[in-house]
């Protein structure tokens, strides 16, 4: 059966993708609506950064993440002098580096999920007295629900097949930030046939069963 | 209910212009917007309910002045207490007939009060719409979801209710039955009504000031029973 070196590269992808998928849900549901109700210049150009991470190379998300967080970055230098802290080389770094590649997932699904919903409802809303709070979290959030649950489905896939980003940000120190993927990297690099034929059957049927949990919800109800 | 209409608008689409340039004032109870479609009647009505904000102009419902570009003044659609029945009813499909009917009296958070429940039960029972309470929008006919459209605007108590195109999304056997229908419900309610129609059958039937429209202009105002006599002569 698996080995039992399987085990703690396992856990800790599960543990960094859903804590990153649960940081990166918030923030992109949030922005998704803004970027859909509020007119401002620049939009489209602030929707385009936004969507970055899912086209740039992971290298280049993982480098600009060491300058911003980095013990010498924007931000990480001073988390480094005023807490002693760094998210370098841990597996909070992983979360981040997954969190900030899974996001425009649930951006884009969310921002589609709400420009799906009919305009007219919304307005109904608003001639019943309701304000745009209240129509957010009673008619457009319940509306555009389903797109949302996909693209938060999508990122925990994602965050769990994350690489480079992690790579860079995090490192690969077994037991400490070795996710599944970069197991099965050092397995093939060592050798190790046998454990990378498991790992990678593992995270395969575990994709698999996530992307057929998509399709299921996105399918509207007979 | 004396209404005053004086909007200006201008939509540039796709190369093409459509201004929109409507005056009028009706004091009856009853008005009908009346013109082709594409005419800007329903432009005017989503001006009145504040869900479109006019270029320049002023809009007033007795006294009360919703919108005046002159002193930068727009009262949002929430707080006009002016009800709006969707030519497609726009119902909310998550929600049920009990629901739906009840979504301007629920408090954000936290149930309905008693005598707010109170309230939309009778208002299910005036429309006739109690046996459906616990069904979706989906699951009812087109002439139950009117009804469910007219009692979610009308629990709220507004001061006047536009309807757009009320009939236009039934079959034409069903619209003389719920013409009948509609009527007797506001005849007993007595509030005013400002109404958007391409239907002539829809005039004749309901009365009131006519305001005719064609092209994003007011043409002319006749009285319903004047145009159904200029109806019979063209005919």
């Amino acid at each position: 059966m698996l080995d039992a070196s399987v085990l703690p590269p396992l856990l800790l992808t599960f543990k960094v993708a859903t804590l990153a998928t649960a940081l990166a849900a918030l923030p992109a549901v949030c922005l998704a609506r803004l970027a859909q109700v509020r007119d401002f210049p620049g939009r489209d150009v602030v929707d385009a950064v936004l969507t970055l991470p899912m086209v740039l190379p992971p290298t280049v998300l993982g480098y600009y993440i060491i300058v911003v967080l980095g013990r010498r970055g924007i931000i990480g230098s001073w988390l480094w002098d005023a807490f002693g802290v760094t998210i370098m080389f841990t597996w909070q770094g992983a979360v981040v580096a997954a969190a900030v590649v899974a996001f425009p997932l649930v951006y884009r699904s969310a921002r589609a999920a709400f420009e799906g919903v009919d305009g007219n409802l919304e307005n109904a809303a608003r001639t019943l007295g309701a304000s745009e709070t209240a129509i957010f979290l009673r008619v457009s959030f319940p509306l555009a629900l389903r797109g949302v649950v996909a693209g938060v489905v999508l990122a925990l896939a994602r965050a769990m097949g994350e690489f480079g980003a992690t790579l860079m940000v995090a490192g690969n120190l077994p037991g400490k930030t070795q996710t599944l993927s970069l197991a099965v990297y050092s397995a093939t690099q060592a050798g190790n046939d046998a454990l990378a034929n498991e790992l990678v059957l593992l995270i395969s049927v575990a994709c698999v069963a996530l992307l057929v949990f998509v399709a299921r919800i996105v399918k509207p109800k007979a | 209910m004396r209404i005053v209409v004086d909007i200006q608008k201008t939509y540039c689409c796709g190369g093409r212009e459509f201004h929109l340039n409507a005056a009028f004032a009706v004091t009856g109870n009853r008005a009908v917007l009346f013109g082709a479609s594409g005419s800007g009647k329903t432009l005017t009505l989503r001006a009145l309910a504040g869900l479109l904000r006019p270029d320049s102009g002023s809009i007033s419902v007795d006294g009360r002045v919703f919108f005046d570009s002159a002193q930068g003044l727009f009262v949002p659609p929430r707080l006009r207490r002016i009800g709006y029945v969707f030519q497609d009813y726009a119902l909310f499909p998550h929600l049920t007939v009990r629901q739906n009917v009840a979504f301007g009296l629920s408090p954000l958070t936290g149930r309905l009060s008693p005598q707010a429940a109170e309230h939309v039960q009778k208002t299910l029972a005036l429309f006739s719409i109690e046996g459906l309470a616990d069904l979706r929008p989906a699951r009812i006919s087109g002439g139950q979801r009117q009804r469910v459209a007219l009692a979610r605007a009308l629990v709220c108590e507004p001061d006047a209710l536009l309807l757009d195109e009320p009939f236009s999304a039934l079959d034409i056997p069903l619209r003389q039955k719920v013409r009948a229908e509609l009527a007797g419900i506001l005849s007993r309610l007595d509030i005013p009504l400002v109404m958007v129609t391409h239907d002539p059958a829809d005039v004749a039937f309901f009365g009131g000031e006519v305001v005719r429209y064609g092209e994003g202009r007011v043409i002319d105002m006749h009285s319903a029973e004047d145009m159904r006599r200029s109806m019979v002569k063209v005919a």
